[in-house]
């Protein structure tokens, strides 16, 4: 621990000083940087003038022109140092299973701080109102709102609307009031606070945050309906916050304010939210169509998410309709019809990006936060202080008791005391309370007190609750969740569990949310489909878990091998890395291998979205997890074939794989129309492909091997054949065959076209399928028992393997 | 939006005694079939009252005031026509062993009493739950999916019976769907054994899922959020149309 924040801390210093050398520097010679409260997009002020026409003379050999380069030159160097501390965290990563990163960053904030007020040195007056809300804000919002878990939350929209709605104006208003009761109260000396400042303040600290609880909650899989909601809560609490706020913003600069006011203000809170919330759905619905059409500019794909959903954020602020509310409502409504119309690679960059601006524009507030709270000038008032701790504190768990008491009786799981603890104990207050504080209009007499009595909650809650808040979840053993479901029959029963449900549910004919999901899902298979995707047709879950399994288990097997893949890059054939020469070539396989999983079973009959892991805001999906879950699966499946189990029962079935029903084609059942991809690029790849398998199809023959179809070259072969012997000989000299040459040959019939793909991502159910033909223990893959399809090139494995 | 229908008085059937005193006031005239069909009913079911009388409307609706019901009057169901597994469902309430009893078959059609005993299946969990209550509640839940694929009733899952149900969710996916469906079930049949017989000789064969195995696959599956319906409690709101 010491080591790596000494190491950071290094780091931070040298940047610190660094720019605070160029920054006393450039003070110096540079005119009036009057625009020093930055505008961030990039906008030198004083515009592209590098030469004088003054100094005549010759030609300067070295210039300098710092006021130029002054303002994204420093935003730069702050967003590094705050990312040299985020990786400092990391290098020993205990630090931030005990303490959240928020704590540290703002600790390191502190640090900074204090090096910048022992020389004199103001932080730079980055945070405007302005720049809070229209680029820092989007980011954050974006984030949480991008990664939500759909299904619980649409599960639960009642319970955390409840709660974020309601909740926030309980605190609001209570906290507001019993504030506005302690200014009467001469003795602290602030009676001149009146009740719309104190609403007002109220307000900014009832924004909850509790980024640091959900990764907690993550990690010891707290039940999923606790997490959602704490999840939900803070998203559009925000939400309310910000609408709240300007409503109060408002009406604390009027002079009187008078009861008609009052019921405007209601009303205005009502379109103020659904109207951002139409916006947003409008955004959303416009694009994922647009996404539609993306197919052929795959480069800018991603580009419409983030425009449209900014676009949404905007036009809600023209409006001054809830700008949080429509952006969240955008990218909920688009991000299932999205992720369907982009191609893979768009949509990790989608996701990276979304990521990491939420994570920027966090980290800057909180590392901020810590640096203004050494630098700025304070008011301390020890009774409002701590009397506004002890409100929030009072309000929110009474608020959560009495919400949960009234919403209980709507739940088909009610919250017991200590899923309520948990609500109650996470509202920890952050990122958000602070910028809102930050940027209170400076007409407010008390700012500075504001400021200060916010700081000291965040604080409060974020040091003391969020260290605290680990052990209290694990010592009163909150209900918990098993979250790792990634197997077929997991799956398979909770499809069997949903449709036995809407099935009773109709059958006593009272209909919950069974009932409206299965007219959503109707209604969205009918229509919103078919209008907003390119490739509508409809998938079932399980067979989506099933391709995405897989898929994964066949990267991994890519991976056993990719020693010899890895080792010699270079042997992949020109022609295709002319076509794909844009891209890393160890990705081509990958999405081969998606088209072929397209290819096998992309028309299923309805897919419902899928959220596999609940994300935290700092953490894109993990997808080692999952990866890991395959593994183990992967081994666990080898293991059983080794001693080689079913037998008997299995063998009718099996002969299934072996023989087709004579006079009918596989081809037929697998019409080469539905071959059409996410990517065009793939599509392109994979017209191209017969000719290739005609050119080498012989050589290919094992399914692990697969990318080797690909390598053009002897040497690949012989690689191939390396693998291949060692793999027999572990499987003991063809006694125990390995029927997935046979699967292979069968999966190659699926999809003539696009045989090679195929293959691989099968490998999975081959690998399954491997013990079953042992009940005819023949060499059975020399016997061939399929000839049927001579054409197929891969049927003459035999030949080369004699070719050896 | 999505939110359960109104529902004014607090769901559960926390305390059976104080439903039961309910009983005669709040039915009043409206309904007194019910408590003439059998007293104990609330005792065996775990339903309140109020709940028995909704599913008793419904059930004379779906009977057309017969006294039993038969698979054609759930077969006539409209809304369940686009289930796909809805012969498991309505097979599910004509199975005896989801009666409570320890009796095996099935039935030609099932009386008021009975159809109640299949939906008690379904009442969500109350906050005073213990933990084995719990337990027990997730195990009958269990027992009610595994009675679904088990069709015979010879106590084991066999390939062909699970791939039926996995063919029946599918089906509506084509003919990919029902080879999807066969890959799947071999897929997961291989899950299973592979996490319940690790050690296989050469000579075993899997002969299919156990209760125990079964309850083995399923022990990360969710269930306390998911297999329950909120039964509604108040005579008014009754949205049975048939």
């Amino acid at each position: 621990m010491d080591l790596s924040s000494r190491r950071g801390l290094d780091f931070f210093i040298f940047c610190v000083f660094l720019s605070l050398f160029y920054g006393s520097r450039a003070e110096v010679p540079s005119k009036p940087t009057a625009g020093v409260t930055i505008l961030p997009p990039i906008k030198p002020d004083s515009g592209p003038q590098p030469y004088p026409d003054d100094e005549k003379s010759n030609l300067p050999v070295f210039t300098m022109n710092y006021p130029r380069i002054q303002i994204p030159f420093e935003i730069t160097l702050w967003m590094l140092l705050a990312s040299f501390a985020k990786i400092g965290f990391h290098v020993y990563h205990k630090i931030t299973v005990w303490v959240p990163e928020s704590c540290l960053l703002v600790s390191i904030g502190l640090i900074v701080g204090a090096i910048m007020h022992s020389v004199h040195e103001k932080p730079p007056a980055v945070l405007s109102s302005n720049v809070f809300f229209l680029y820092m804000l989007p980011p954050i919002v974006l984030d949480s709102g991008y990664f939500m878990p759909t299904r619980p939350f649409f599960e639960n929209v009642g319970t955390v609307l409840w709660f974020a709605v309601v909740g926030t104006l309980w605190n609001s208003i209570g906290i507001g009031m019993s504030l506005f009761a302690i200014c009467q109260i001469e003795a602290f000396g602030v009676q001149d606070i009146n009740l719309q400042e104190n609403l007002l303040f109220a307000t900014i600290v009832s924004a909850v945050d509790p980024v640091a609880v959900l990764s907690v909650f993550e990690d010891v899989n707290v039940n999923e309906q606790l997490y959602i909601v704490v999840f939900g809560e803070c998203l559009f609490n925000d939400a309310v916050t910000v609408v709240l706020y300007s409503m109060f913003s408002f009406v604390a600069e009027m002079p009187v304010v008078e009861p008609v006011d009052v019921f405007l203000g209601v009303a205005r809170f009502f379109v103020v939210g659904l109207g951002g919330m139409g916006f947003g759905v409008l955004f959303g619905f416009v694009a994922a169509f647009t996404t539609r059409f993306t197919s052929k500019v795959r480069e800018i794909e991603p580009l419409f998410i983030f425009m449209y959903s900014y676009l949404a954020y905007l036009v809600a602020e023209l409006f001054a309709i809830s700008s949080i509310m429509a952006i969240v409502c955008c990218t909920l409504t688009m991000k299932y019809y999205v992720e369907e119309n982009v191609s893979q690679r768009s949509c990790t960059t989608i996701r990276h990006v979304v990521k990491m601006l939420g994570a920027i524009s966090e980290t800057l507030i909180f590392f901020f936060l810590g640096v203004v709270t050494i630098t700025t000038d304070h008011e301390w008032n020890w009774g409002y202080i701590l009397f506004t701790l002890l409100f929030a504190f009072i309000w929110r768990g009474l608020g959560v008791l009495v919400l949960t008491q009234i919403i209980n009786p709507f739940r088909t799981i009610p919250f017991n005391i200590k899923d309520q603890f948990g609500m109650a104990y996470g509202g920890l207050r952050g990122a958000i309370s602070f910028a809102l504080a930050f940027t209170l209009p400076d007409n407010i007499t008390r700012k500075h007190l504001f400021v200060t009595a916010t700081i000291v909650i965040i604080l409060f809650t974020v040091f003391l609750q969020g260290i605290s808040i680990r052990p209290l979840i694990e010592f009163i053993n909150v209900r918990r969740t098993n979250r790792d479901n990634d197997t077929i029959n997991v799956e398979i029963h909770s499809r069997l569990m949903e449709h036995t449900m809407a099935g009773i549910e109709d059958i006593c004919g009272q209909w919950s949310h069974y009932y409206w999901k299965d007219k959503f899902m109707k209604f969205n298979n009918r229509i919103l489909r078919k209008i907003l995707l390119r490739d509508n047709r409809a998938e079932s879950s399980i067979v989506a878990l099933y391709k995405k399994l897989e898929l994964q288990n066949a990267l991994e097997i890519l991976d056993t091998v990719s020693g010899d893949i890895s080792a010699a890059p270079s042997l992949i054939s020109l022609q295709e890395e002319k076509k794909n020469s844009t891209k890393p070539k160890k990705k081509f396989s990958a999405s081969d291998l998606k088209n072929m999983h397209d290819i096998l079973s992309k028309n299923m009959y309805k897919i419902r979205e899928r959220t596999v892991a609940f994300t935290s805001k700092h953490a894109l999906p993990n997808d080692n997890q999952r990866r890991e879950i395959l593994i183990r699966r992967h081994s666990s499946v080898r293991r059983s074939l080794r001693p080689g189990s079913f037998q008997t029962r299995m063998v009718p079935k099996s002969q299934k794989y072996f023989s087709l029903p004579p006079g009918e084609s596989l081809n037929s059942r697998f019409p080469p129309t539905r071959r059409s991809f996410a990517d065009d690029q793939e599509t392109m790849s994979e017209v191209a492909y017969p000719a290739r398998r005609s050119r080498f199809g012989k050589r290919s023959s094992s399914g692990a091997m697969m990318p080797l179809h690909r390598l053009d070259t002897l040497k690949e072969v012989s690689s191939v054949d390396v693998l291949n012997e060692s793999e027999r000989g572990s499987t003991g000299q063809d006694s125990q065959p390995r029927p997935q040459r046979f699967r292979r040959h069968l999966s190659a019939h699926d999809d003539n076209g696009s045989a090679d793909n195929v293959r691989t991502a099968q490998d999975e159910v081959e690998e399954e399928e491997e013990d079953r033909p042992q009940a005819s223990p023949s060499p059975a893959w020399a016997a061939e028992p399929r000839n049927d399809t001579p054409r197929n090139p891969l049927l003459r494995r035999p030949q080369w393997n004699d070719k050896k | 939006m999505i939110l359960p229908p109104p529902c004014p008085a607090p769901l559960g059937c926390s305390s059976r005694r104080e439903l039961e005193a309910q009983t005669g006031s709040t039915m009043g005239g409206t309904q007194t079939r019910v408590t003439q069909l059998d007293p104990d009913l609330v005792e065996r079911t775990g339903f309140s009252p109020e709940q028995i009388n909704n599913l008793h409307k419904r059930f004379q609706q779906l009977s057309e005031n017969k006294e039993t019901i038969s698979r054609e009057s759930l077969n006539r169901i409209p809304a369940l026509a686009n289930n796909p597994i809805r012969s498991q469902i309505i097979e599910a309430f004509f199975d005896k062993r989801n009666q409570h009893g320890s009796e095996v078959g099935s039935l030609e059609e099932i009386t008021f009493e009975q159809f109640l005993m299949v939906m008690s299946h379904f009442r969500p969990p109350t906050v005073e739950m213990t933990d084995e209550e719990k337990e027990a509640v997730r195990r009958e839940k269990l027992r009610f999916l595994f009675n679904m694929h088990d069709t015979n009733g010879d106590g084991t899952i066999t390939l062909a019976e699970y791939r039926k149900v996995v063919e029946e969710l599918l089906s509506k996916c084509g003919t990919i769907g029902q080879e999807a469906a066969k890959e799947i079930t071999d897929a997961a049949m291989l899950e299973v054994a592979s996490t319940n017989v690790p050690h296989m000789g050469p000579e075993d064969f899997y002969e299919g899922i156990t209760f125990e195995h079964f309850e083995q696959i399923l022990k990360g599956l969710e269930m306390e959020s998911r297999m329950h319906i909120r039964f509604l409690d108040t005579a008014t709101v009754h949205c049975g149309k048939s």
